[in-house]
């Protein structure tokens, strides 16, 4: 008989799998309530870490070409199609899932990367404008990434909900600081290993497992964290994000997505919802 | 090799030895200019203002009048109703009542002629809206003459053509109003901010009630004689003057569906805390530091200029001013004797008189902000540069002045003074300037002077702010969104973008 090795599961941040700093761990039950993994609850100096990974990492990836940050979302759609059966195999593991449910969340996550792969070199024109001004200046407006977007990710579906927020937030050169389902992080931290192989600047997306009620507030006040997108799908927790984010007048975009299989949980505005316009006037003259 | 302080010190002295020579340019006392005062003949002030309310003008519920006055003279100009609670109820109700009834169930074709028509109205009675703008809050008649009023106008007339093709700014999306509007604006740019707010927000078939600032609330009811003479149904447009307590009671209004604001950064934040959770749509449009960074192959004469629009057009009150210069080491001295020159000439006194650059203090509240800031840079240590000219008995005045030895940690280099005071810091790279520019939680606006095409767009796309001007400064157009990144808001004003405030998509 072969003796299993198991996987530690850790936190992602800077690029890197790391234990919480806290040495805190919750344990996580397999759909029939035996134990299937401990996963690191995250801390508030974790998160501080992995904003500050972010802010580092966010001017340079936003600054690589949109074809080279299309490709690279590509390339995680790549991966993920490549481990699809482990992903499977976990999501029916973690949580008491028929083999097609499983296999269909994969799919629809697949297609999700690559449907915002596609958008990279794509929104700037249609969120973008000419402004047709009465003076002598030729006048534009462009979007451009918020910076640093912390996601409070839904409870379910764990891995289709992730992708659904972070690809949308990152593709347009954002920094993502995500706090994971709180009771499926398992398949969210598996995912970790798919960003991590295709060549994702470090630091760009960063997973932190944990707590929610202990560390959303610490997001939603970080002064360094510039929006949220949160689909908590907690009405208390929303309004306490939607007020906390006041102390650096944060972009708060709540989230109440019913299906997120649905042709609604995807789209352009998901990815407007973390840019800023940025208007140059240039003038016109010899 | 001198030490930073030694170095500071040098340049200090370089600049005390420039105010103390004659100026290069002997404008000042060589060129005496004869008083030449607009006329406010044509203008017909009453003596009390009730509150605009469905269409009508009525007496306040809360039985209160406050006096607004010239903050040129002192002089009263009227006494304005103030809207306590049960005012503003009724104010919303008469704008949820003309929303139900009639304003969203116009032809959107209907609701752009009626705007139209604001427009054309207001392009009659410009001389007179730009002289009570002038006499109300201070500024220079010849900036609302020629720069707040024709660009309300076209505030109006750009969004009154919005109205009957929405569904072309929004593609795969079904466009619908919000519902009543509270908007509450500044008292820098009264009518102009009354325009940004009001003419997006009825053209998107939204109805409003506007507060506008409690220094300046002539031109917006004068605007709102304007929206009685076009006919435009009661409701619509409901203006009630105040002070924050007004304010509140908007925006803690339920029957409130958005809140438009634009003032302080501090206050915008009371707002998003106060409207979090209850579904209310927001925008803010808050305070700056833009930084204006002059790059040695700038062309300086013109970045002069730059500078000197960028800061004391419209007194300072600009939230996206040019307030943090930012020059190159290399042309520091010559610019800084450039300012020091230019501000000399720059003609401080009656708003009225077509020939002032510098108009007055907007209010005694707002003179003292200044004084204390400014006190406290003198404090840190930075050395203050002022114009000599003369100010003054009456009113409030504060003459055109920079700071040089400023560290980045001054109060002055971080916080919004909000009246004509500049601050100068130098860099020596391009990553320098960049790195200091975006070191502030503000990011509404910036500047960038340079005669290189690239490095205008490599500098400016690294401009964490929302509007930048290249090569220029304080330029504004109903077509250009306008709004800031970080802690200067969210949401656009002006353009495509701005529609989106103002719109229910589904």
């Amino acid at each position: 008989m072969e003796l299993e090795v198991r996987k530690t599961y850790k936190l992602y941040v800077g690029g890197e799998f790391i234990r919480t700093e806290s040495g805190r761990y919750d344990p996580v039950p397999d759909a029939e309530g035996q134990l299937l993994a401990n996963v690191s609850r995250g801390s508030r100096k974790d998160l501080r870490e992995a904003v500050r990974k972010a802010r580092a990492a966010q001017p340079g990836w936003a600054g690589r070409s949109a074809y080279l940050k299309g490709q690279i979302l590509y390339r995680m759609a790549e991966m993920l199609e490549g481990r699809a059966e482990s992903f499977e195999e976990l999501l029916r593991e973690t949580r008491e899932r028929t083999a097609a449910a499983a296999r269909s969340e994969v799919r629809a996550a697949i297609d999700r990367l690559v449907y915002y792969a596609g958008w990279s070199d794509k929104y700037v024109a249609l969120l973008g404008t000419v402004n047709p001004v009465a003076s002598s200046y030729f006048d534009f407006s462009v979007p451009e990434p918020t910076g640093v977007v912390g996601i409070v990710a839904p409870e379910t579906p764990d891995l289709l909900g992730l992708v659904s927020h972070l690809a949308p937030v990152i593709v347009s050169g954002n920094a993502a600081v995500v706090l994971l389902s709180e009771k499926y992080p398992l398949v969210s931290l598996e995912l970790a290993e798919i960003l991590a192989t295709s060549n994702l600047p470090a630091g760009v997306a960063n997973l932190i497992s944990g707590r929610k009620d202990e560390l959303v507030p610490h997001l939603a006040r970080h002064m360094d964290v510039n929006a949220i997108a949160d689909a908590s799908g907690s009405k208390s927790l929303s309004k306490s994000i939607a007020e906390d984010g006041a102390v650096n007048v944060k972009r708060v975009k709540r989230y109440a997505i019913a299906d997120y299989f649905a042709e609604e949980a995807q789209g352009l505005d998901f990815i407007e919802a973390f840019t800023e316009t940025k208007t140059t006037w240039h003038p016109i003259g010899v | 090799m001198a030490s930073v302080k030694e170095e500071r010190e040098a340049r200090a002295e370089a600049v005390r030895h420039i105010e103390r020579e004659k100026p290069a340019l002997e404008f000042g006392s060589a060129w005496e200019y004869s008083p030449a005062p607009e006329s406010r003949d044509h203008v017909r002030l009453e003596e009390r203002y009730g509150l605009f309310i469905g269409g009508k003008f009525v007496a306040p519920k809360s039985k209160k009048y406050f006096a607004t006055i010239n903050p040129a003279t002192e002089e009263k100009l009227a006494d304005v109703a103030e809207a306590g609670a049960a005012d503003v109820d009724a104010a919303v109700r008469a704008a949820e009542d003309a929303y139900r009834k009639r304003w969203s169930k116009l032809k959107p074709a209907d609701r752009g002629k009626y705007i139209y028509r604001i427009a054309r109205i207001l392009q009659e009675k410009s001389r007179e809206l730009a002289v009570i703008e002038t006499m109300d809050g201070g500024k220079p008649i010849k900036e609302s003459r020629d720069v707040d009023v024709p660009l309300v106008v076209a505030h109006f007339f750009y969004h009154a053509g919005w109205a009957d093709k929405l569904e072309y700014a929004f593609p795969r999306h079904a466009v619908s109003p919000i519902g009543v509007c509270g908007q509450i604006i500044p008292w820098n740019f009264p009518l102009l901010m009354a325009a940004w707010k009001i003419a997006p927000a009825i053209a998107c078939g939204n109805t409003v009630v506007l507060k506008p600032a409690e220094t300046t609330p002539l031109t917006a009811m004068a605007l709102a004689k304007v929206c009685e003479e076009a006919d435009l149904p009661p409701g619509v447009v409901n203006i009630v003057p105040g002070a924050g307590e007004t304010g509140a009671a908007i925006v803690n209004h339920p029957r409130v569906k958005k809140i438009a604001f634009t003032g302080s950064t501090e206050v915008g934040k009371i707002i998003q805390r106060a409207t979090a959770g209850t579904g209310k749509r927001l925008t803010l449009e808050l305070g700056g530091k833009a930084a204006n960074i002059i790059f040695e192959d700038a062309p300086i004469d013109q970045a002069v200029e730059g500078i000197i629009n960028g800061i004391y057009f419209n007194q300072g009150h600009v939230c996206c001013a040019g307030s943090r210069l930012l020059v190159q080491e290399s042309i520091a001295d010559t610019v800084l004797q450039k300012l020091s020159d230019r501000i000399a000439t720059l003609r401080m006194g009656d708003p009225l008189d077509k020939n002032t650059d510098v108009g007055a203090i907007n209010s005694k509240m707002q003179l003292d902000k200044i004084r204390e800031l400014v006190a406290c840079g003198v404090e840190e240590g930075a050395e203050l540069h002022q114009s000599a000219c003369a100010i003054p008995s009456k009113g409030f005045w504060f003459p055109p002045s920079f700071f040089t030895g400023v560290a980045q940690s001054h109060r002055i280099a971080r916080e919004e003074i909000f009246g004509p005071v500049l601050t100068v810091m130098t860099f020596r790279t391009p990553d320098e300037a960049v790195e200091k520019a975006n070191n502030i939680p503000y990011g509404l606006s910036a500047g960038v002077w340079t005669d290189k095409g690239s490095k205008i767009f490599q500098i400016t796309s690294k401009m964490r702010a929302g509007v930048v001007w290249a090569n220029t400064f304080n330029k504004f157009d109903p077509t250009s969104p306008f709004g800031g990144y970080k802690e200067s808001g969210f949401g656009r004003e002006g353009g495509v973008h701005g529609l989106r405030a103002y719109v229910e998509l589904s």
